[in-house]
């Protein structure tokens, strides 16, 4: 077999870079209405080295797998407009709830339904719980080894991959056999946009359950091109155990959110008159605040 | 059994700060629970560690050496905590929130299938009673942290699983000696009995760690710019600035993404988080992800042209004026007035 079969793990997430005054109810929870969903931003870097080593590899496949509630197709979509083969969703409302250990059960199951795969790519962590869990709990639970804080795949070979990893205070070289999990820092280079010929080829790739509740009907097109059918799981499709799943399936508990809030402190104001900065200085130098 | 253990990393045989940040967290912890601190270090060449890390009132010190155990690979490492955690049945198990503790922590989690919480901020002990099962748990870690990009505080717990696992970010908890005489047992791990050879197919090809890194945390004056400074130039004032007062020039995510300033200079919840005892910020607004990173300066100066700006509310003087001509002021009177 000529390529790699690539799988790359996304997730639609609230863009919590952006959050504005009506992001938190009165009762201190998150108003997720108010913010929009967002291609997780280290998922989209690992989707470019994905294609980038589609591009390389001809006869390569990508397919982005994601779990959420069904909206979360639409992130499907965006992988399919810039060059993603296929997708899959996993929903249920069983999975509500999920911690990282629950959700990384989940991925697992999904991930060998898939096999067999060369490859599997991640955005390091997500912005919404900034975890950077699932990836290497969901390559513990398959048993493939793992690199984190990718920042380049620099060539791959039937038998191995040799990735860059961008540490804190340098870069790592690293050599690991296929299959393996990777996920990809935020330093690597940004995804390449839409491409309008793909654009117009998926505006109408579907889940089922997008197609039941849409009122335009695309049945007899969907028929006619299988490749517009976005795959849907649910729990009975990855055989789960469901005590491992959603809330059950969670060790760690949500005890109390708190809002942040202002903390007002008694500040002094101050003019940026020549006075008032010597003054300043004077008051730090006495109090021995700077020396 | 049922003790407190901190994994220690490991950088050119001696134990990083954030490890030891967690040993002192973790006696705290082991005292109120009145239990035992543990820690582990994985390693090679790691002569007179002990001595290290003992006075920060360690009981026990797990030691696995071989040569192959450093630099850090995330299998070996996993399958010996995995391991050790599974014979010593730890109730707490804290790493640092570092590439290695971020890549490490979860692996075990999942082999565990215990909880995990990610970059807290703050550990304490409480209780909690479940209100549908009826339920009372004592002793339980509260696991605290920012969540949703910075704009939540949870308190997250682990009722049922143990060891109750967090990583915690470094800086963010004091390194304070317990006794400098403290007497600990060391205890070397049979490190064959551990990790088999499946642990090593990944291969470290190249490694380029630089030795001494800009030292934001450390500092105890930091000058701070945002997107307000307006240009890369204008970032050369607050070095001058950083510079007279002895202290390291950091920025705001936003200075950063604007190319202002280096990353390795960004203090906030993405960044590094500092407490020093003067925190100049000049044209930063004060978002919640930039704060939490500072907001436990002894003391807070702001430099910002807007009397609204957010920050002014938690700094504890607030210099309305332009950064370019309030900043040489500063160092102009700094001159005149200091010996």
């Amino acid at each position: 077999m000529k390529g790699y079969k690539i799988i790359v793990l996304a997730k639609q997430v609230p863009d919590t870079r952006n959050v504005g005054k009506d992001a938190m109810k009165a009762d201190g929870t998150v108003n997720r209405a108010a913010l929009p969903a967002v291609f997780n931003p280290e998922d989209l870097k690992a989707l470019e080295q994905a294609l980038r080593l589609k591009d390389n590899n001809p006869g390569s496949t990508v397919t982005i797998l994601t779990m959420g509630p069904g909206r979360a197709a639409e992130i499907i979509r965006e992988g399919l407009y810039r060059g993603v083969d296929d997708g899959v969703l996993i929903t249920d409302r069983k999975f509500a709830g999920s911690d990282t250990l629950a959700t990384s059960y989940a991925i697992s199951l999904a991930i060998r339904k898939m096999a067999p795969y060369d490859i599997i790519l991640s955005g390091r962590q997500a912005i919404d719980g900034d975890t950077a869990q699932v990836g290497p709990q969901a390559a513990e639970k398959i048993g493939i080894p793992q690199v984190t804080y990718c920042e380049e795949i620099i060539s791959i070979s039937k038998k191995s991959v040799q990735i860059k990893r961008r540490l804190e205070r340098g870069v790592e070289t690293v050599e690991a056999p296929l299959p393996v999990l990777v996920t990809v820092h935020g330093s690597a280079p940004d995804c390449r946009s839409r491409n309008a010929r793909l654009l117009m080829k998926y505006k109408h790739a579907e889940t089922v359950t997008e197609m039941q509740d849409s009122t335009d009907d695309y049945l007899d097109l969907h028929d006619a091109r299988p490749y517009l059918k976005i795959k849907e799981w649910t729990v009975d499709d990855l055989n789960a155990d469901e005590a491992w799943l959603g809330l059950s399936g969670s060790p760690t508990k949500v005890k109390k959110v708190t809002n942040v809030v202002f903390t007002a402190k008694e500040s002094k104001v101050l003019g940026d008159k020549d006075e008032d900065i010597e003054e300043l200085i004077k008051e730090l130098l006495e109090n021995h605040t700077i020396g | 059994m049922n003790n407190i253990i901190v994994y220690c990393e490991i950088d050119e045989g001696s134990v990083v700060d954030v490890s030891l940040e967690l040993l002192t967290k973790g006696r705290k912890l082991a005292d109120e629970l009145k239990c035992e601190l543990e820690a582990v270090a994985i390693g090679h060449e790691m002569k007179g560690i002990e001595k290290e890390i003992f006075p920060y009132g360690v009981d026990t010190l797990f030691l696995a050496e071989e040569s192959r155990l450093y630099p850090y690979l995330t299998l070996p490492h996993a399958s010996i905590l995995t391991k050790l955690f599974n014979e010593e049945k730890p109730q707490i198990a804290l790493f640092g929130a570092t590439s290695i503790g971020r890549d490490l922590a979860p692996r075990i989690a999942s082999a565990l299938k215990c909880g995990l919480t990610a970059d807290c901020t703050s550990l304490e002990i409480g209780e909690h009673r479940d209100k549908k099962l009826k339920k009372d748990y004592t002793d339980l870690l509260y696991q605290i942290r920012p969540a949703f990009g910075g704009n939540i505080i949870a308190t997250i717990i682990n009722p049922e699983t143990r060891p109750q696992m967090a990583t915690v970010r470094e800086g963010v908890m004091k390194k304070e000696i317990y006794a400098p005489n403290y007497k600990g047992k060391a205890k070397k791990l049979d490190v064959s009995k551990y990790i088999n050879e499946e642990d090593f197919v990944v291969k470290i090809l190249e490694r380029h760690i630089e030795t001494k890194k800009i030292d934001i945390k450390n500092s105890q004056i930091i000058v701070s710019g945002g997107y307000g400074v307006g240009s890369k130039e204008n970032f050369d004032l607050l070095f001058e600035l950083a510079d007279v007062l002895g202290g390291e020039v950091g920025g705001s995510r936003a200075a950063v993404d604007a190319g202002f300033i280096p990353h390795e200079r960004q203090v906030g919840q993405t960044g590094i988080t500092v407490r020093p005892h003067l925190y100049i910020a000049c044209g930063i607004s004060g978002a919640v992800q930039h704060r939490a990173g500072m907001e436990e300066s002894a003391m807070i100066i702001s430099i910002n042209k807007d009397p609204n700006a957010p920050i002014n509310n938690i700094a504890d003087y607030a210099i309305i004026g332009d950064v370019g001509e309030v900043i040489p002021k500063m160092i102009k009177y700094y001159k005149k007035n200091a010996k």
